[in-house]
C-alpha cells in the first residue's frame, strides 16, 4: 500500500504537543531537574547525578512502604472485584429498581476523597463513631488510632466502600448488553446457573473487567488523601503508603532530591505495572485461538 | 419426540390485559403430531414466535394449556421440557471451540464422553464445519456462528421436538438453500417434531408438509401448501401466500352470479346460506386469462419477472394483476375472464363454501 507522506500535517499535532508539554512533561522535567541535584538553600544547586536513585532503591523506608502498597492493591482488587461482580449480577435488569440502585451504587463516588476520609475517621471513633461504639459495645477491642490491624481493616474497607460501585457499575453494563436470546439458548441447552456465569456472562464482562481492575489497581496503588485522613499513615508507620512516604519526604522533612527521584521511581513502577497488567490481560483473551 | 397439543393458548404481554388488541396470542387450539414438520407462517408481530416461545416454556401462556404426548407440561420449566430451539439471530458461546459449543448441550445433562464425541462429530459433519471444529467460535463468520446454533439444535437426538425461530435470517441467499435441504433431510432422517417460524412462504412452503397461517394472534388457515394456494381459507392467505397475492374484488351476489360494478361473474356454485357482510370476490393472478373476449380492463403497468410477466390493471376502478407467459401477446382491447374452477367467495373476509347447485 502506497501512504502519501504529507509532513505539514504535523503542524495539526502541534497543539496538543502544546498542550501535554504544558500540563505534563514541562512539569515532571522540573522533577527530573530536582531528582539530579542537590541543594543547601539560597538557590544554589549541586550536581548529584544517580545518588539519590542510588539512595532510594537501597532504602529500607521506601521498600517497606511499597510492600505495603502491593499488599493493600492486592486485598483490595481481591475483595472489590468479586463483591463487585456478585453484585451486578444480582441488580435488577428491569422496573424502578434499576434507577434506584445505580444511584445508590454512584453515590459513594460522588464523594471527594478527603470527606471519604474524614466520614470514616468520625465513623470508626471509638468515642463518638457509630462503628467504633458499635464494635466497642459488642465487646471487641476495636481501635483504629493504636491497632495497625485494625487500622488496615478500616481502610481496606473504607476502599471497598467508596470503590466497589466502580467495579459493579462497570461489571453491570457489560451485562445489560447480553442479549436475552443467549440466557433463553442456555435454559434449552439445559446450562447451569454456574454455566451460564462462566460461558456467557464472564466472557461478556471480560472487556470491562479489564478496565475495571486496571482502573482499580492504578488507584489502589496511588491512595493517598483517604488514608492520610483516617490514620495519616499511623499507628508508626504500618499504613504509610508509597505517596504518604513521599509527602513526608518532601515537604515533612523537606528533601527535595530524594523525593523526586522517589517521585519518579513511582511513576515508572505504576507506568510499566498498567503496561504489565494491559498487555497480559488483553493477550489473555486471545491466545488461544 | 412427541405430540404437541395446545389448547386454548391466549398470551398477553401485559399483566392486566384490557382489551383483545393486548393479546399477542389471542387464542390457539392446535395439534402438532409426533414426526410433523409443521411451518408456522406469518407476518412480523402475529404471535408466531410467542406461540414457539410458549412451546419451548421460556414464556408462560396467561390462559391455556401445552402437553406433550398427553401430559401437561404447562409449568414445567424449560430445562425439563427436553426441547431443542434455534433462534433467529446466532447465540454462540464464544470462549469455546465449536466443538465444544455444540457439546455443551449434552454434557450439561450428562451424557457420556463416548456418545457425544459420537453425536457432534456426526452434527459437525453434516453441517461442513470440520476444519473449523478446534477453534474458538469468536472470530467465526455469521453464517458459521448460525450454524453452530443450528448445531446445537440438532445435537440431542432424543428431543420432544426442534423449534426453528427463522433460524436462516442472518444466512447467505446461496447457503440458505442448502441448509434448508439438511434440514429436510434431518427430519425424513430422525423423525423429529419440527416446528419452523418464518415470514418467507417460500421457506414455508419448501420446509413443511402442513403450514400454519397465523395473524393478529389467530391461525388463520392450517393446510398443505397447495390448499393454501387454491382455497385460502381467509383474504389474508389469499395475499400473503403467492407473488403476486390473489386479486380481491368487492362484489355483490345474486344467485350464482357475482356482480362487480356493472360485470357480471358466473360462480361454480352457490353458499350454503345467504352470506351477510362484506363480500369479495377473490381470484388468484395466475388464473385470470388476458385476451380479446371477457370484461374490459385497463392496463397501468407490466413488469417482467423472468419468465412470466405481471400485468397490473384496472377492472371495473379495482386493481386487478394477472400473471401471463413471456412471450404473450397483450392485445389492444384488453379484456379478462377469471377460471371457474379457481373462483373464491369471501365474506367478512372469510371464505365461503360454494358446494351447493341450484
Amino acid at each position: 500500500m502506497n501512504k502519501t507522506w504529507n509532513n505539514k500535517a504535523w503542524f495539526l499535532v502541534l497543539p496538543v504537543l502544546a498542550l501535554v508539554a504544558f500540563s505534563a512533561v514541562i512539569p515532571l522535567m522540573t522533577v527530573v531537574n530536582y531528582s539530579v541535584q542537590d541543594t543547601f538553600g539560597n538557590n544554589v544547586f549541586f550536581w548529584a547525578g544517580t545518588e539519590w536513585f542510588e539512595e532510594i532503591l537501597h532504602s529500607d523506608r521506601f521498600w517497606a512502604a511499597m510492600g505495603r502498597n502491593l499488599v493493600f492493591s492486592a486485598v483490595v482488587l481481591a475483595i472489590e472485584v468479586p463483591l463487585g461482580i456478585f453484585i451486578a449480577l444480582n441488580m435488577p435488569r428491569k422496573g424502578w429498581g434499576v434507577p434506584v440502585c445505580l444511584v445508590l451504587m454512584a453515590l459513594p463516588l460522588l464523594i471527594p476523597f478527603n470527606v471519604v476520609g474524614t466520614i470514616w475517621q468520625v465513623f470508626g471513633r471509638i468515642d463518638i463513631g457509630l462503628l467504633g461504639r458499635g464494635l466497642y459495645a459488642l465487646g471487641l477491642d476495636y481501635n483504629y488510632v493504636n491497632d495497625p490491624v485494625d487500622a488496615w481493616a478500616t481502610i481496606v474497607l473504607m476502599d471497598v466502600w467508596h470503590w466497589t460501585s466502580l467495579v459493579v457499575l462497570l461489571c453491570y453494563a457489560g451485562l445489560v448488553s447480553i442479549p436475552d436470546a443467549y440466557y433463553q439458548a442456555a435454559k434449552i441447552d439445559g446450562a447451569s446457573r454456574w454455566a451460564v456465569f462462566r460461558y456467557i456472562q464472564l466472557p461478556k464482562m471480560h472487556r470491562v473487567l479489564l478496565i475495571a481492575i486496571l482502573l482499580r489497581f492504578m488507584d489502589s496503588f496511588m491512595i493517598y488523601t483517604e488514608p492520610f485522613v483516617l490514620t495519616g499513615g499511623g499507628p508508626g508507620n504500618t499504613t504509610t503508603f508509597l505517596s504518604i512516604d513521599l509527602v513526608k519526604l518532601a515537604i515533612g522533612e523537606f528533601n527535595l532530591g530524594e523525593a523526586a527521584a522517589m517521585s519518579i521511581i513511582y511513576f515508572l513502577i505504576i507506568l510499566l505495572m498498567s503496561w504489565v497488567f494491559y498487555t497480559v490481560m488483553t493477550n489473555y483473551g486471545t491466545e488461544k485461538r | 419426540m412427541a405430540r404437541i397439543d395446545v389448547k386454548g393458548l391466549r398470551h398477553a404481554y401485559t399483566d392486566r390485559p384490557a382489551s383483545e388488541a393486548d393479546y399477542a396470542l389471542r387464542r390457539v387450539d392446535h395439534v402438532f403430531e409426533d414426526g410433523g414438520a409443521y411451518a408456522l407462517l406469518g407476518p412480523s408481530g402475529c404471535g408466531k414466535t410467542t406461540l414457539l416461545n410458549i412451546i419451548s416454556g421460556l414464556i408462560r401462556p396467561s390462559e391455556g394449556a401445552i402437553l406433550f404426548n398427553g401430559t401437561d407440561v404447562t409449568d414445567l420449566p424449560t430445562e425439563a421440557r427436553n426441547i431443542a430451539q434455534v433462534f433467529q439471530f446466532p447465540v454462540v458461546y464464544d470462549t469455546m471451540t465449536v466443538y465444544d459449543n455444540l457439546a455443551f448441550p449434552l454434557r450439561n445433562r450428562r451424557v457420556p464422553e463416548e456418545a457425544v464425541a459420537r453425536r457432534v462429530r456426526e452434527v459437525i459433519a453434516m453441517l461442513g464445519l470440520e476444519e473449523r471444529a478446534n477453534r474458538r467460535a469468536q472470530g467465526l463468520t455469521g453464517d458459521e456462528k448460525q450454524k453452530i446454533s443450528l448445531g446445537r439444535g440438532l445435537v440431542r437426538a432424543d428431543v420432544n421436538a426442534i423449534l426453528f425461530d427463522e433460524p436462516l435470517t442472518v444466512i447467505d441467499p446461496h447457503l440458505k438453500w442448502a441448509l434448508r435441504t439438511q434440514l429436510k433431510e434431518m427430519h425424513r432422517r430422525f423423525g423429529h417434531t419440527m416446528v419452523y417460524v418464518t415470514h418467507d412462504q417460500t421457506e414455508a412452503l419448501t420446509f413443511a408438509d402442513t403450514v400454519v397461517v397465523m395473524y393478529e394472534g389467530e391461525i388463520v388457515q392450517i393446510g398443505t401448501p397447495e390448499e393454501l394456494f387454491e382455497r385460502p381459507r381467509h383474504t389474508f392467505v389469499g395475499y400473503f401466500i403467492g407473488s403476486p397475492g390473489m386479486n380481491l374484488l368487492p362484489a355483490t351476489l345474486d344467485g350464482t352470479t357475482a356482480r362487480l360494478g356493472s360485470q357480471a361473474v358466473e360462480l361454480p356454485g352457490r353458499p350454503a346460506m345467504q352470506p351477510a357482510g362484506r363480500l369479495q370476490v377473490g381470484i388468484r393472478p395466475e388464473f385470470v386469462r388476458l385476451g380479446r373476449e371477457g370484461m374490459p380492463v385497463s392496463i397501468g403497468k407490466v413488469e417482467d419477472v423472468g419468465r412470466k410477466k405481471i400485468v397490473r390493471a384496472k377492472l371495473e376502478g379495482e386493481d386487478i394483476s394477472v400473471v401471463i407467459d413471456e412471450d404473450a401477446e397483450i392485445p389492444a382491447e384488453p379484456h379478462v375472464t377469471f377460471d371457474p374452477a379457481h373462483l373464491n367467495l369471501y365474506a367478512d373476509s372469510w371464505r365461503l363454501e360454494l358446494g351447493a347447485r341450484p
